[in-house]
């Protein structure tokens, strides 16, 4: 309770969660608010913003509701972050923890995996699998994934190292646990700490990846992401500047969101930073 | 210099291990691609017969076991052959060679810019840990740090290039000028202006934050208390005691943002046209051309290598204490 308390206090925090709150919404409220596909054409192609009260936010190219497309894409892109982070993550905390707990050559064997997928720009990972298994939402969810996971394992392992000498590890050997048993459930929850406070950077990097992906028209061509409307405004950048940067606003706020959010918990967490000077 | 060697030496070596990681997924993305090199060979010459297909298979050692054909890979990586590329009908390892320039020329550019500012707002902002302007430049950078290089891209390019018409749409250079010497090079450096803002402003933000959280641990130490308590101007303390040494993290931030600004010129590049590496990537993607794809990978990773071998030496320069003694991986 007093970490809600102290969450509340934090301006950045409660702003962040207040548009990721509104975001949320706007995703969930899509289908009700818009039914019907946001990609079918629904009124006078390139009719301007706040000129027309059916179509406050105007209309692209081909006549498409672009306050729909908004709100439909919000659902893509926080599902796609929420997901891929949350694969990520898992991932991570798997590969670390076992790499951790088993040390020598396991754990020597998936460090080097972990460093051949850091090396390897993430976003050109991503782009490579994407463009081998064919774009849908589950392949772009792996991609994000692929690319992200190293840097979780890594904080896990770490954490690992420190927990496995501890005396209630050495207690859970004693009573005869099974040692995949001790990594997974004693282990592993105690590892969670740092890998977590890295979520934040990992669902805002997703969201950020999945953008720049559907703006290379390497997202599921069957679903309104902001990306990909950014790259259809593109095309009429001079007409119609506003169907570039509506969406991208949107993008903006998504990921200023979580980062916000993120600050706000370091700070409920952090006993006071010291004011020196 | 014996330190650094041995550092050097100690890097290689785990080095390799990963190199080959990755050489074997390129492989076996190279081997579930469909066709195969001899495919694009007699598609280039305009045809051919199911024989001479076999004949071409057994000359190139293509008809082999699959330890075999990696075995064949690897040595014609050793020779610095990366393959033929389908959709430009040239060897893979000059395209890599004619457009890696463009893109270093953008990363490097884009680098200093983000370093040499992020750095320098991070010290206004680390100067007075929680003053309010220390709050606007955390915040700032923070809704920087959200910002799509993309997206930002696009936004300068609608005020700068077709608002104000102050600097060129798209490109490297204006094509078919003539232009020679000095006149080429600031040719460049316009066009070069958006993109390198686009690209490097999101890493300035990063800077700024890694630079100001240093300065904010270095503060409480006590020879920061007896550099006061010697009454030394607070500009010189701020500069020469606090700035300093929270100077040596951002060399490791450094070496971390090469591979994603890598990975970040592939967008930058196809919004700004920009022949470079990148854009080879996009263009190998749209192209369904999977030795361009792959020879892409394979030299960003060597990239990504060299520069952190080169954060490495830096750092070990910088701070004596490294490479010393038997410090972990």
């Amino acid at each position: 309770m007093r970490f809600a308390l102290r969450f509340t206090r934090s301006g950045p925090g409660l702003i962040g969660a207040v548009i990721l709150a509104l975001l949320a919404l706007a995703a969930l409220a899509a289908p009700l608010l818009f039914p019907g596909d946001p990609l079918k054409i629904a009124g006078p192609a390139l009719t301007a913003p706040f000129t027309d009260p059916a179509f406050p936010f105007g209309t692209d190219r081909l006549g498409r509701d672009v306050l729909a497309g908004v709100f439909h894409g919000a659902r893509a892109s926080l599902a796609v972050g929420l997901a891929a982070a949350f694969a990520a993550l898992a991932i991570g905390l798997v590969v670390g923890t076992l790499a951790g707990f088993a040390g020598g050559f396991i754990d020597e064997a998936l460090m080097r995996v972990a460093d051949a997928f850091q090396i390897v720009p993430g976003f050109l990972l991503a782009l490579a699998f994407v463009s081998t298994l064919g774009a849908s939402m589950p392949t772009v969810i792996l991609a994000i994934a692929l690319s992200a996971w190293a840097e979780p394992a890594r904080l896990a392992r770490a954490e690992v190292l420190s927990i496995r000498e501890r005396d209630y590890v050495a207690a859970a050997r004693i009573i005869g646990m099974h040692p995949l048993e001790i990594a997974f459930r004693e282990i592993l929850p105690n590892a969670l700490p740092p890998v977590l406070a890295f979520a934040a950077i990992t669902v805002a990097g997703a969201i950020l990846t999945e953008a720049a992906l559907s703006f290379l028209g390497l997202g599921d061509p069957n679903v309104v992401t902001w990306g990909a409307m950014i790259a259809e405004g593109r095309n009429v950048l001079r007409a119609a500047p506003f169907l570039s940067i509506i969406p991208g606003l949107a993008l903006v706020s998504a990921v200023l969101g979580v980062y916000l959010v993120s600050e706000g918990v370091s700070d409920a967490l952090r006993p006071r930073e010291g004011r020196a000077a | 210099m014996k330190r650094i060697a041995a550092l050097l030496r100690r890097r290689a070596i785990t080095a390799v291990p990963v190199l080959l990681i990755v050489i074997a997924a390129t492989f076996l993305l190279l081997e579930h691609a469909p066709g195969d090199a001899v495919d694009s060979y007699l598609v280039s010459l305009g045809g051919g017969d199911a024989k001479l297909a076999a004949e071409l298979r057994a000359q190139y050692g293509l008809d082999q076991s699959g330890f075999a054909r990696f075995r064949l890979y690897l040595s014609a990586l050793a020779r610095f052959d990366l393959g033929w590329s389908v959709a430009f009908d040239r060897p893979v390892i000059d395209l890599v060679r004619e457009r890696l320039p463009n893109t270093l020329l953008l990363m490097a550019s884009a680098t200093a810019l983000s370093f040499g500012l992020g750095s320098l707002l991070g010290i206004a902002a680390g100067a007075r840990p929680g003053s309010l302007r220390d709050r606007a430049l955390s915040i700032g950078a923070l809704a920087l740090y959200a910002v799509p290089g993309f997206w930002l891209g696009l936004v300068l390019v609608l005020f700068f290039s077709v608002q104000l018409r102050w600097l060129p749409l798209a490109g490297m250079e204006t094509i078919a000028s003539g232009k020679q010497g000095l006149e080429r090079a600031l040719d460049i450096a316009r066009h070069l202006v958006l993109p390198v803002t686009a690209l490097g402003f999101i890493y300035l933000a990063l800077f700024l934050r890694v630079m100001r959280s240093g300065m904010a641990e270095v503060w409480p130490l006590d020879f920061v208390l007896f550099a006061r308590s010697k009454g030394l101007s607070r500009t010189r303390i701020v500069w020469r005691h606090v700035a300093r040494n929270a100077l040596l993290p951002l060399v490791t931030v450094l070496g971390l943002q090469a591979a994603a600004m890598l990975g970040g010129s592939v967008v930058i590049e196809s919004v700004f046209a920009i022949p470079g590496f990148g854009r080879l990537a996009q263009e190998a993607v749209s192209d369904r051309d999977a030795p361009l794809l792959v020879g892409v990978i394979l030299t960003s990773a060597v990239l990504v290598i060299l520069v952190n071998l080169t954060v490495d030496i830096v750092y070990a320069l910088l701070d004596p204490r490294i490479g010393s003694g038997e410090e972990g991986a």
